[in-house]
């Protein structure tokens, strides 16, 4: 058996396994230990004393059950509390995109390298994926790392852990998913960060249409996003300035926004992804429904989707100077 | 307690009629256990020949024997039969059909037409579940989790769902016919504290299948809805949410866990105490915890979805109440451990069944433990390792515990004895076998192998190949019993009325037993377990 904690989510299950076999191992050689003496010593024809039977039964079973409560509850509390404490991704999480389908595991880094059914990763850093599927519900499920979740095809699913051992670990899809099932399959490369750098390659900029402010990496999701950003015309209504009043999207990643019917939300990945194919269900405070956008389910893939969405997270600190539907990227040569 | 009336030998239910017309529209319980024992038998080889054929073919990494597409058929026809065409009928409908009525002391259950309605309903769900699986071929699992059941399975899916729609109404008026007569049909001095454990379990068994059978019925017509007319529900491509139905379906299948294995509870504290000659350890202790695991049973569901994305404040409620269901089922466990303790113990057929149980459950239940355990059910949730839990409850509890039924009950059934030496032999050779092919799958599973894989990783190779030669052992002790149950129906029936000693009132009449099943009602002195004082007709054997 092996062990030894590879990653983050690894040592907390073996710390429980390992607690578990010996609670269990102890009750199974009492129980079959208790059988085998009964039936040796009580076997039909023995001379065994048989005198002496147990009274006060009502005390024992309460004693028995008194007992279990306590060591299933204690069981209960230091599981659940080893789980709930690390349900949470540290907030520097390296977020890395992962879109399932019939039967291939597509994976999306932010700087913009793809790959299929691999996913490079750095160890002693915290991951955070971010999933979703085209089809059917996959799992995500890395043996070696003691992890797994579901994929669903209607909303993000995330993982996180910290790998700590460079190597190639298997990834398995877990849950049926038709004829390939079991040939949906990948490797996770665990690489030292170093080596992991020079994997994902150089992150050339894109300069800003505006020389001075921010660019954005050059092939990464966000510059994706941000051409898709105005293929999909979305510039028309969500830029600075725009003749139609709407939402705005600089300055709300990661940070509360208010709805019309006085809840808050976060402005996460599941909250950007639902507002595109789903307007209407979480309407900003100060607008009525309906809402003037159109639903772009059906219209936009899952990758542009991320692509969007980093593209909004790059406009955490605000829009770039200049981003307007008066300059628009198609005059200065960038293709849609 | 009394004994048999030296009277002349009844006319037994067997002999009261010959043709199959006679066999067909029969309403006494006795005959329509038999006609249940025929079907689900048939039904329990159909199932098997496709886990030996999941087994030969996992001798080979790439799959050794057929398609990708046959081995997902595969594991469907095995899965669906065997859980709603065999685990959840047979000790209900086999030995709970035959018995309940005289261990209550009754001439028959309460509606005895219903009875036989139900044996009709199931046989005809049956069919078409088979039509669909071998007509069609569903490739779903027995789960049938959407959006690829109703997106991209055969269409043959809606026949089977309809065929396990069907079957379903049989499970309800069995329960319903069981709950009213352990209610109304139990003879004066047979209070609820002396009906035997097997009455318990089945009273609880049948609370439970008369409470989540509708709400399977209702999954499976809302699944047909959106596959047949594309209604919304569950396809996120028509605006539903995957998710409910596995909430929707688990809300009947865990419970449906409890449906298989109560039951077999019930045989074993019917055999222990008879074969250790002692009164069952704390009566009332096993006996309320077939109700409490009943009730438990409905609150557990999520803890089939802790990687299914659902609220981690409901997978940590789902986990403790899933500890807390160990609780009674650890208790049956001590119990009949305990009952052992101080007896006159003969290790015959029935008992090294009922000893298997208990040490099969028991790791069974144990590892139940590890998968409501959070971060241990994250690594193995859809691994092996549930494929091999679930086979030491089911398997290695629930068959082991209806085997040993057949053979503890089989002189009641048919008035004839089974071979002895090939009892023991069978049951010692099942108890290897299963350990055999079923062992490996927790390793298997802890080292990562998914359920449901056709073709798999070659470093698994070894664990695999250990699997099917247990399975072939498996294999061989379930033929056994098959084979000297029909040989011994060539000799006369000349078993004695009570050949065990045994103290429950279907005990007290002859065997097999008259149509009216009594001739004098029975009298009720105690509880079916008074085995500290001898009763005058125990056998010398022994």
């Amino acid at each position: 058996m092996i062990l030894d904690p590879s990653s983050s989510s690894a040592a907390r299950f073996s710390d429980v396994f390992t607690a578990l076999m010996v609670f269990a191992g102890a009750i199974v050689l009492l129980v079959l230990g208790l059988v085998v003496v009964y039936c040796t010593r009580y076997r039909a024809g023995s001379g065994a004393d048989r005198s002496g039977r147990l009274v006060h039964v009502g005390k024992l079973e309460a004693l028995a059950i008194g007992a279990m409560a306590v060591t299933f509850g204690a069981l209960f509390v230091w599981a659940a509390k080893l789980y709930f404490d690390n349900a949470t991704p540290p907030a520097d999480a390296r977020t890395i995109y992962i879109v399932a389908r019939q039967w291939m595991w597509k994976v999306e880094h932010p700087g913009g390298r793809r790959e299929i059914n691999e996913l490079h990763i750095p160890i002693g850093e915290p991951v955070r994926l971010v999933m979703i599927s085209q089809d059917v519900i996959h799992s995500f499920f890395i043996p070696r790392f003691r992890l797994k979740q579901d994929v669903l095809p209607t909303r993000y699913t995330t993982l996180w852990f910290v790998a700590y051992e460079p190597g190639e670990f298997h990834l398995f899809c877990s849950q049926y998913c038709g004829a390939d099932h079991s040939q949906m399959r990948g490797t996770v490369v665990a690489m030292e960060p170093a080596e992991f750098q020079r994997w994902l390659g150089p992150s050339p900029m894109v300069p800003a249409p505006v020389p001075g402010t921010p660019g954005t990496p050059q092939g990464g999701l966000a510059a994706g996003g941000r051409s898709v950003f105005f293929a999909l015309g979305c510039n028309a209504c969500h830029v600075p300035g725009a003749s139609v009043r709407a939402p705005r999207l600089d300055g709300i990643w990661d940070r509360p926004i208010a709805l019309r019917n006085g809840q808050t939300v976060t402005g996460d990945e599941q909250y950007i992804r639902e507002s595109i194919l789903d307007p209407n269900a979480k309407i900003s405070a100060g607008y009525t429904p309906p809402s003037l956008m159109p639903t772009y389910r059906g219209t936009v893939t899952p990758e542009q989707i991320t692509q969007l969405i980093e593209f909004i997270k790059s406009l955490r600190d605000g829009w770039p100077p200049g981003l307007s539907p008066v300059q628009h990227p198609s005059q200065t040569g960038e293709k849609p | 307690m009394t004994t048999l009336p030296a009277a002349v030998r009844q006319e037994s239910y067997l002999a009261e009629g010959r043709t199959i017309r006679s066999w067909l529209l029969s309403v006494d319980h006795k005959r329509i256990a038999i006609l249940y024992l025929v079907a689900i038998t048939g039904l329990f080889v159909i199932g098997g020949f496709a886990a030996m054929l999941i087994r030969v073919h996992l001798l080979t990494p790439q799959g050794a024997l057929v398609s990708k597409e046959e081995y997902n058929r595969l594991f469907t026809l095995h899965g669906t039969t065997m859980v709603w065409f065999f685990l959840i009928p047979s000790i209900p409908t086999v030995l709970g059909n035959f018995l309940l009525p005289l261990m209550v002391g009754a001439r028959d259950l309460a509606f005895p037409r219903l009875n036989l309605a139900s044996w009709y309903v199931f046989v005809a769900g049956g069919c078409v579940a088979m039509a669909a699986m071998f007509a069609g071929g569903v490739d779903t699992g027995w789960t049938f989790y959407t959006p690829y059941s109703t997106r991209f399975a055969s269409p043959a899916v809606v026949l089977l769902l309809l065929g396990i729609f069907i079957a379903g109404f049989s499970s309800i008026f069995t329960g319903l016919n069981f709950i009213v007569t352990t209610h109304t049909m139990r003879v004066p001095g047979l209070t609820w504290l002396r009906l035997p454990l097997f009455v318990w379990s089945l009273y609880a068994t049948s609370l439970v299948l008369v409470l989540a059978t509708p709400v399977l019925a209702i999954v499976l017509v809302l699944l047909g809805v959106e596959r047949l007319w594309g209604v919304g529900i569950f396809d996120p491509a028509l605006g539903g949410d995957p998710v409910l139905f596995q909430h929707l379906f688990w809300f009947y299948s865990h419970p449906a866990v409890y449906i298989m294995i109560l039951p077999g509870m019930g045989v074993v504290s019917e055999i222990i105490p008879c074969f250790a000659r002692r009164p069952i350890f704390g009566y009332r202790f096993v006996a309320m915890s077939s109700l409490a695991i009943a009730v438990l049973s409905f609150l557990v569901w999520g803890h089939h979805m802790f990687v299914s994305g659902q609220s981690i404040y409901a997978s940590m409620a789902f986990s403790i109440l899933s500890f807390l269901v160990a609780v009674p089922s650890a208790i049956k466990v001590f119990n009949w451990t305990f009952t052992l303790r101080k007896g006159t113990i003969r290790l015959r057929t029935p008992m090294l069944y009922a000893l298997g149980f208990v040490g099969l459950f028991t790791i069974g239940g144990l590892t139940g433990l590890f998968v409501a355990s959070l971060p241990v059910d994250v690594h193995v949730h859809d691994t092996y390792f549930i494929i091999a839990h679930f086979h030491y409850i089911m398997v290695g509890g629930a068959v082991m515990a209806y085997l040993g039924g057949m053979h503890f009950w089989w002189p009641k059934i048919s008035g004839r004895m089974y071979p002895e030496g090939w009892g023991v032999f069978s049951a010692v050779l099942m108890f290897i076998g299963f350990n055999l092919t079923f062992f490996p799958q927790f390793i298997l599973g802890y080292e990562g192998m998914p359920r449901r894989y056709a073709t798999y990783p070659a470093e698994f190779q070894v664990l695999n190949v250990l699997s099917t030669a247990g399975a072939s052992i498996l294999g061989v002790a379930y033929v056994a019993p098959l084979v000297y149950f029909l040989w011994s129906l060539r000799s006369p029936p000349t078993a004695a009325p009570n050949p065990w000693g045994a103290r429950g009132l279907e005990w007290q009449t002859t065997s097999p037993p008259p149509p009216e099943n009594f001739v004098a009602p029975p009298i009720v002195a105690d509880t079916p377990y008074d085995y500290d004082h001898p009763a005058p007709e125990d056998p010398t054997h022994g």
